[in-house]
């Protein structure tokens, strides 16, 4: 047992937390979300030139082969500064599934410019009918010669937008979940672009009779592989909410610090100590919920999904408990789009919107409940 | 005991409902349903058929030309009002000032006033917040200085509601630094066209305008716009603070986002079941369910206490408190029942003019509102304040 971080960990977490400092402060991250979504930003290219792009990859794709941990690193940093980058939905998501269903020569056009930077993608595996439920997918494959046909309709697809590519996941006639590359210029693709309540730039992607060639196909049985990335963002974005948690108990306890009602700072009153001490301790439980979800990752299939389902459902809980209680501790203040500590609320409320909510997965806890 | 309405109330019940079959225009109680703002134009449209029914100032004895309803009649009206997505009517004026005039206004005060409030002319907007005087209301720094038969006012005042349609402005002043803290303010009556005012819009997580700041600098306001006497602004503010807490449970609202999350959650599957049949969110339906049921029952024994002539007092800061986690706990439950459709946001949509399909549009106020209904436990005092007032006042502790 070692919950050390290496030294190269540490100067991980050191230089990205420099950087986010230096390049996201709330007037840098007002301008970057007011610039179009589809061009490719300063902060990410500075990520490339740093190798934070290649960090999560295995060797054998041409990644650095970090594990869990480092990418707990770097999104906890993310999460602390609320940095828009969309690394989880841009880069990771649809990076690690290609990594594992792509064949060589779809590694080089998809994936190598990927993590050199040059390009992003995304992941359409949500549908409107199936709430978070990854395998209820309507959407339809057929192979017709040596073409595929997919017809169907996705649902809040984050870095749409900006994606050169989006992988697909449909059903096929032999009923399999089958995993497609529909590059966006694809004929017979719309979308209905929208950013979400915190900020995430996403659409509707419908595809109508899209035809694709046969090297478009990654997999025609793509669902144990699916369930594997998703259980990496899941852990993610736990690790990611860890840092927007501390950063709001942080901005909630200056506040109390600093703002005075009846002559005094309104950390003097009892009642505000002990629910900061609430905010505090729900922190300290999750982060080490998320610390149990950035380990689990390599645990055989059932093991994973059970802690990890079991980290996002607490953390999701918590993320919006101290969400509320740093609102409510601002006063009306905390009500303002100026109050960056707003900004991080919505963060942590809609935090349980991604990869499945916490009743989703606390269904999957008590599925796989251990008696013994 | 018995718990039901008497006869002429349940009528009553009936005559309101009719009336607002009737009379609320469809495309205003649709863009409540879909929880869009309003528009300034919609609440005075709806206002004026208020108003002309004699029934826009609700709480207000006959004299004064009010329907001289009871408080269970005028909590039948709210209930039904929120059932039937009619707007709130704006409080400023018929629940807020209208009654501190009456008790501490002048007679010409009155007469000026009170007929502008049951037209709609004025449309008044609350100044007691500052930057530094929130919850601790009474040390405010807006500052009158006498000048012959006017006072000069500057200072800042803050989270003015819908301050940006409102011609009038009730404000607390200090006019006597020296005083004790309470004993130093006045409750003036401003016009918003005065020389010297600005109203600056702030925006809230939800992306709404709803709050304002308003900056006063060296407004000139007559004296006769003063109600009561000087430094006794505080006895007007803490009287019409019991006035804000008739129906402060907001229970027909609460009963009404109770009734739609039923319908989504049975509508919305979940692997391939309804949502509702979902064990954990199931239960939480219920909890709220029964949370409810207390509420109801808790609210209509403060209210039969004031029919029979109780002041409601402390009580008021129970359903304050339980009533705002109650719809708080309600939103949560809307925006989480909608899973991934809470997400996108659509301000054009919610706030301004823009259009949506169908589809979007149903679920589209879901995550906004939850963000704008945190207010619930701020505003009005906030939840913690109140508790504490509960302590003092029931408790005695
Ligand atoms: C949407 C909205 C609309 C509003 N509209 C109006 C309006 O039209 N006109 C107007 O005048 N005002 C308005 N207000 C202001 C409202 O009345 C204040 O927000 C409220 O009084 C709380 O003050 P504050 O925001 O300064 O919080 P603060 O007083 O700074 O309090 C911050 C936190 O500390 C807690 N706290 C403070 N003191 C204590 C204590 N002694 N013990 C324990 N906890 C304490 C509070 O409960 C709160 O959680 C509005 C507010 C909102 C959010």
């Amino acid at each position: 047992m070692d919950f050390a971080l290496t030294d190269e960990q540490r100067m991980l977490e050191e230089t990205l937390t420099r950087l986010v400092a230096d390049q996201v402060s709330p007037e840098q991250r007002r301008a970057m979300l007011a610039a179009a979504p589809n061009r490719a930003s300063a902060l990410w290219r500075t990520f490339a030139e740093l190798g934070l792009l290649h960090m999560s990859f295995s060797e054998d794709v041409g990644g650095l082969g970090g594990d869990g941990t480092d990418l707990m690193i770097i999104m906890q940093a993310l999460g602390r500064g609320l940095v828009p980058e969309p690394y989880l939905a841009g880069l990771v998501l649809p990076g690690q599934l290609l990594a594992v269903t792509a064949n060589s020569e779809q590694q080089t056009r998809w994936l190598a410019p990927l993590l050199e930077g040059e390009h992003q993608l995304a992941l359409a595996w949500q549908e409107i009918g199936a709430r978070y439920d990854a395998f209820t997918v309507s959407t339809q494959a057929t192979q017709q010669g040596d073409q595929w046909q997919l017809n169907g309709k996705k649902h809040v697809v984050l870095n749409l937008e900006a994606a050169a590519g989006t992988l697909v996941s449909a059903r096929l006639a032999n009923g399999k979940l089958g995993l497609f590359i529909v590059p966006a210029d694809a004929p017979g693709t719309s979308t209905h672009l929208y950013r979400t309540i915190d900020d995430q730039p996403a659409g509707d992607l419908t595809l109508d009779s899209v035809k694709l060639p046969l090297t478009n196909c990654l997999s025609e049985d793509v669902s144990d592989k699916l369930a594997e990335v998703l259980a990496v963002g899941r852990a993610a974005l736990c690790a990611q909410a860890i840092g927007a948690m501390e950063e709001a108990c942080d901005q909630t306890l200056a506040y109390l610090k600093e703002r005075k009602q009846f002559g005094v700072p309104l950390s003097t009153f009892q009642a505000l100590q002990h629910r900061m001490v609430d905010m505090h301790l729900h922190l300290e439980q999750s982060r080490s919920m998320a610390i149990l979800a950035a380990t689990s990752l390599a645990l055989p299939a059932s093991e994973r999904d059970y802690k990890i389902a079991a980290a996002k459902a607490y953390c999701g809980e918590s993320a919006r408990f101290i969400a509320e209680q740093a609102i409510q501790l601002h006063g009306a203040m905390g009500m303002t789009e100026e109050c960056y500590v707003a900004n991080y609320a919505k963060h942590l409320v809609m935090f349980d919107h991604y990869l499945g909510d916490s009743d989703y997965h606390l269904e999957t806890v008590s599925e796989l409940l251990k008696v013994a | 005991m018995n718990l039901t309405f008497s006869p002429e109330e349940q009528a009553f019940c009936e005559q309101v409902r009719r009336f607002l079959a009737d009379a609320l225009p469809s495309d205003i109680s649709q863009r409540v349903r879909l929880g869009r703002h309003l528009r300034a134009d919609d609440y005075l449209r709806w206002q004026n058929i208020l108003s002309e029914q004699g029934w826009l100032a609700s709480n207000w004895p006959k004299e004064f030309g009010g329907p001289g309803w009871g408080p269970v009649q005028r909590h039948i009206f709210d209930e039904e009002c929120a059932a039937a997505h009619a707007p709130t009517v704006v409080p400023f004026g018929v629940n807020m000032v209208a009654p501190v005039i009456m008790k501490f206004g002048s007679v010409e005060q009155q007469q000026h006033y009170l007929p502008r409030i049951l037209s709609n002319q004025d449309w008044w907007c609350q100044g007691y917040s500052e930057p530094g005087a929130g919850s601790d209301l009474a040390g405010l720094n807006t500052r009158a200085v006498r000048d012959g038969d006017h006072y000069i006012v500057n200072g800042q005042k803050t989270w003015t509601t819908l301050g940006q349609h409102a011609n009038m402005l009730f404000c607390l002043v200090r006019t006597d630094p020296d005083a004790k803290k309470q004993a130093g303010i006045s409750f003036l009556l401003i016009d918003m066209q005065s020389p010297g005012i600005t109203v600056r819009p702030i925006i809230t997580l939800d992306g709404a305008h709803e709050v304002n700041e308003v900056f006063l600098d060296n407004v000139r306001v007559p004296v006769e716009n003063r109600v009561g006497e000087e430094g006794q602004g505080w006895t007007c503010a803490k009287f019409l603070l019991t006035h804000e807490r008739t129906g402060i449970a907001g229970l027909g609202h609460a009963k009404q986002a109770l009734r739609h999350l039923k319908s989504l959650a049975s509508r919305i599957q979940h692997r391939g079941k309804p949502l509702l049949e979902l064990p954990s969110f199931r239960q939480r339906v219920v909890k709220a369910e029964l949370e409810l049921m207390a509420l109801e029952v808790t609210n209509l024994r403060v209210i039969a206490a004031a029919r029979d002539g109780g002041v409601p007092g402390a009580e008021s800061s129970l359903l304050k408190v339980r009533g705002s986690e109650l719809r708080q706990e309600l939103s949560e439950l809307t925006r989480r029942a909608l899973g991934p459709a809470a997400l996108p946001f659509f301000p054009d949509f919610l706030h301004g003019e823009g259009s949506l399909d169908d589809e979007r549009a149903q679920s589209a106020a879901a995550s906004a509102q939850y963000f704008n209904r945190r207010k619930l436990s701020i505003y009005g005092g906030a939840n913690e304040i109140q508790k504490s007032i509960v302590a003092k006042t029931i408790l005695n502790m």
